[in-house]
């Protein structure tokens, strides 16, 4: 079974974010694998597993040639990846990224299932599952905390507000997963070796039959209007344990006439 | 100056329609002409005079069928939008809300703004509020596509009132094509047992962060407490991600965002990314190690302490209260 797995390179979270002129996030900074893929790099590697033979293969899209992130996901068993990078890609919304996405899930061929995670970490929108799948024309199923394949259908559980849905579709399909699906594999050292040597088939959004006005900022359709502090929030009183902290929480729950 | 027509999509379990959706409908009789829902129920009859309440005029309605609603509701939402044109459609940045305004986008080509904390009209133009940074940056955004414009709200952004008082007719949509989506089928469902509120709507929430020291103290120092204060329990993302507690009780930027009177956050260092989540609350009381942790910038009593000690003792102080 092949399965295709949609990762995404990001600004380290753990340092601050700058935005460009142009307020979006800069990019031109150091890239990482978005943790939130992990999961969906990790999902793939145990299914092609039980499935007894086949290959994950990455897709990503950046405004430049970063790789970094990709070589941590290639080290974790991926064997190989498409990479649509150009400079016109910056400023695009999740419609253009998931347009571009499909694209190369179709450039790289032979997918069963397509697996992304729920929402990247930097953007969040959390649409661009569902956009690439109805440009695929695969059925999604999306929040998945259970995923399993057997007989040509993947069957998940769908996270729910009220417990889980039991979800199943024939494949081919996109399935996106939520974080702690499964434990993500530390790359081995012999990983990480051979992972310099993986291919990476580095393509643009022309090579894809994509025009200017199709991506990035052009692509895009909305315009930021203003970009503002939000307002706030003071810090009240802050007191060290000695033993008897306890009492002031319960004080205080009782002047909320919670207690 | 109003928008023209509003179309929501409106989420409900059962006859109980979600506190999201009578936001959205309250936000579209102040930015339209008039507005519509689109709900996909079974038994759109039984929320619909709610719907109405809240100023929907029509209640587009389309049966699941066995299919998920997120697919069947952009199906049904793509329809409406070809015969009655609404210059923007809103939804909840919910399961279904996301799937159902992903796959709308797509099929008409129309870009997306997701986690609208605000939505207003500017001139002839809607313009959403979104949150970055963690929520230290506030961005407006404005849509320069066709109409209809898409916005994702996420929920508690405002308040919900009644008003407009129309009559939420029932139109049901008869079969849509729902192209191979329609092939992804519900086989079950699983309904978790779950003691007290749920955690959007819950007065108090009790959340867990690393610093709970692990999956086994959940229960003990979180879930303790939330019952104890009949709240909710909450979750950062990184305990999330370690697989101590499922995403529903995720709490922050790319989890739920909840307003109650108090929230107690247990062990949680304060991520910008997990302040977002929960900085409108009323009051917030904090318990880290850390004496620099940066909840305590935000926190109303800040304890600096260990949460695996201090909890405890909170909850046999309360309990022997009786």
């Amino acid at each position: 079974m092949n399965v295709i797995v949609c990762v995404k390179q990001i600004p380290d979270p753990a340092l601050p974010g700058e935005l460009d002129p142009d307020h979006t996030l800069k990019r031109d900074v150091k890239l990482i694998l978005d943790e939130s893929d992990m999961y969906g790099v990790e999902m793939a590697l145990q299914l092609v597993d039980a499935a007894g033979g086949g290959e994950v293969t990455l897709v990503s899209m950046a405004p430049n040639s970063e790789k970094g992130g990709l070589r941590t996901a290639l080290a974790m068993g991926a064997a190989k990846a498409v990479l649509v990078s150009d400079g016109s890609l910056a400023g695009s919304d999740s419609l253009g990224t998931a347009r571009v996405l499909a694209r190369a899930v179709e450039r790289a061929g032979g997918a069963d299932l397509v697996l992304t995670a729920t929402e990247s970490t930097d953007g969040y929108t959390g649409t661009v599952p569902g956009q690439v799948a109805e440009l695929l024309g695969w059925p999604s199923l999306t929040f998945a905390k259970k995923v399993d394949v057997a007989d040509g259908k993947v069957t998940i559980q769908r996270q729910t507000e009220a417990g889980y849905d039991v979800v199943e579709a024939p494949l081919p399909a996109v399935v996106s997963v939520t974080a702690g699906v499964v434990e993500p594999r530390y790359p081995s050292f012999k990983g990480i070796m051979a992972a310099k040597n993986k291919p990476i088939d580095e393509c643009t959004p022309s090579d894809l039959g994509l025009s200017g006005d199709q991506v990035g900022w052009s692509g895009a359709r909305q315009e930021i209007v203003s970009v503002a502090a939000a307002p706030e929030r003071q810090a009240g009183e802050k007191i060290e344990d000695d033993g008897t902290a306890h009492e002031r929480v319960v004080a205080f729950l009782e002047e909320l006439k919670l207690i | 100056m109003a928008i023209g027509k509003v179309l929501v999509f409106a989420e409900a379990d059962g006859a109980a329609v979600s506190s999201a959706t009578l936001e959205l409908l309250t936000k579209a009789r102040e930015i339209g002409d008039s507005v519509e829902a689109v709900i996909v129920s079974a038994d759109a009859t039984a929320v619909a005079p709610q719907l109405g309440e809240y100023g929907a005029s029509v209640v587009h309605a389309a049966d699941p069928q066995g299919r998920l609603s997120g697919v069947v509701g952009a199906a049904a939402l793509a329809s409406v939008v070809a015969s009655s044109a609404p210059a923007v459609v809103l939804c909840a940045q919910s399961y279904d809300g996301r799937d159902a305004i992903s796959h709308l986008s797509a099929r008409i080509d129309r870009p997306v703004l997701t986690n609208a904390v605000d939505v207003r009209v500017d001139g002839d133009a809607v313009v959403a509020q979104s949150a970055m940074f963690g929520g230290n940056t506030l961005v407006d955004t404005k849509l320069t596509s066709d109409q209809p414009w898409l916005v994702a709200v996420r929920p508690k952004s405002f308040a919900a009132e009644p008003g407009g008082a129309a009559a939420g007719e029932v139109v049901s949509l008869g079969d849509l094509e729902l192209g191979r989506s329609g092939e992804a089928a519900v086989l079950d469902k699983h309904v978790e047992e779950r003691e007290g509120p749920q955690l959007e709507e819950a007065a108090v929430v009790v959340s867990g962060g690393r610093g709970i020291g692990s999956a086994e103290n959940y229960g003990p120092l979180v879930d303790e407490l939330a019952g104890l204060l009949n709240g909710a329990s909450g979750a950062t993302r990184a305990i999330v991600d370690a697989g101590w507690v499922p995403y529903s009780k995720q709490v922050g930027q790319t989890g739920k965002t909840v307003k109650p009177k108090l929230y107690v956050a247990v062990g949680i260092s304060g991520a910008t990314q997990h302040l977002v989540g929960m900085k409108g609350s009323d009051t917030i009381i904090a318990i880290n190690k850390d004496p620099e942790a940066p909840i305590f910038s935000v926190a109303d009593l800040g304890i600096v302490g260990d949460a695996t000690k201090v909890v405890p003792r909170i909850v046999e102080a309360i309990r022997a209260r009786g």
